[in-house]
């Protein structure tokens, strides 16, 4: 067998083996206490807004793509989301200090009003997850009203 | 005649405080601020403070947050960066158990909180603004750790309106002359300061 053969055989073979490493998913199928949304008694209107656009990547739930399923692109997504979640993580946000709760809706605002978030490269592909100006209006007064009202 | 000459030493005294304070802001360097505005002199303001207990636990945040804040006045995010870092290890090395156990939780809270933010100036050389957001937060916490763990120094909280849609920004510094950490030679000179952190 030719050297440039025998790789790409190699390859495909490593390609089909890593399909069957079993990955964990970020799937939770219960809503905890601490979320966001059922800690704040957030408004149905920003709940929707934040499950659509923010959500998959910071929360315990996400909603995957069927792609997901194909490696390596799932464990790339797994990655993204663990960078997400560790940064903020919308199911523990209610178990924050009232500190860091400040803190987290004072870089929200900031982010969603820079265009920072949701990312670009998220929403290429997940056009629902782009924040109308409307709603992006909506979820900056929401975010900044709630910071106001902790104490 | 007595009350004349009260009232006349007084009169004195505040000339003096006047012409004093005429002579610190003219040592500023690149007054176009006064300049533009020679004669509306701000009517001489009561800075309020608090007082603090003395401590040195705090020396190597306090002398790391600075030098961040220098760097951001020089709008040198690499050099923010690097003490950023330096921040960071500072604040994890601080001992809480040496502390209150009633002020404990807070304590924790509020380290790692600066810890997150300091991490966030650390990593985001490239980012100015954003570094600039975390500092503003850093600056909220690094307050609040002196009220209750004291400080080495005598700080000023300074205050510039304008800062995050005039949401408005604090921070520490080491001097009450205004260098703007937030804008930099931007808008060197906005800000006041709010409060005279003493220590005991």
């Amino acid at each position: 067998m030719k050297p440039l053969k025998l790789l790409g055989v190699v390859m495909l073979v490593v390609l089909v083996g890593i399909q069957f490493i079993p990955s964990r998913t970020n799937q939770d199928k219960e809503t905890p206490p601490s979320d966001f949304i059922l800690a704040k008694g957030v408004p149905e209107n920003i709940g929707h807004i934040l499950r659509t656009s923010c959500y998959n990547c910071h929360s315990n739930n996400t909603s995957y793509p069927w792609y997901s399923r194909v490696q390596p692109v799932g464990w790339f997504l797994q990655n993204h989301i663990n960078k997400g979640k560790a940064e903020l993580n919308f199911s523990e946000f209610g178990a924050y200090s009232v500190r860091k709760q400040k803190s987290k809706l004072s870089s929200m605002v900031s982010q969603v009003e820079k265009d920072e978030m949701p990312l670009t490269s998220y929403t290429f592909i997940h056009h629902e997850a782009r924040l109308k100006p409307e709603n992006k209006k909506a979820l900056i007064n929401y975010l900044n009203a709630l910071q106001d009202s902790l104490q | 005649m007595k009350t004349t000459m009260i009232m006349l030493f007084l009169a004195l005294l505040s000339w003096g405080a006047s012409a004093q304070h005429d002579h610190s802001s003219m040592g500023n360097s690149g007054n176009s601020h006064s300049s533009m505005t020679p004669k509306m002199k701000e009517e001489p303001r009561v800075i309020p403070s608090i007082t603090v207990k003395h401590s040195l636990l705090v020396t190597s945040i306090l002398d790391n947050y600075l030098a961040l804040k220098d760097a951001l006045v020089d709008g040198n995010g690499k050099k923010a960066a690097s003490s950023g870092k330096l921040l960071f290890d500072a604040l994890g090395k601080f001992d809480i158990s040496s502390q209150a156990t009633t002020k404990q939780k807070e304590l924790k809270d509020i380290i790692d909180d600066a810890k997150e933010n300091a991490e966030h100036i650390s990593e985001n050389a490239d980012k100015i603004a954003h570094q600039r957001e975390h500092f503003e937060l850093l600056g909220g916490d690094l307050k609040d750790l002196i009220v209750i763990a004291g400080a080495d120094r005598t700080l000023y909280q300074l205050f510039c309106p304008m800062y995050n849609n005039s949401k408005g920004g604090k921070w520490l510094s080491a001097s009450d002359k205004v260098r703007n950490p937030f804008y930099g030679d931007e808008k060197m000179k906005c800000g006041r300061v709010l409060v005279e952190i003493k220590v005991k």
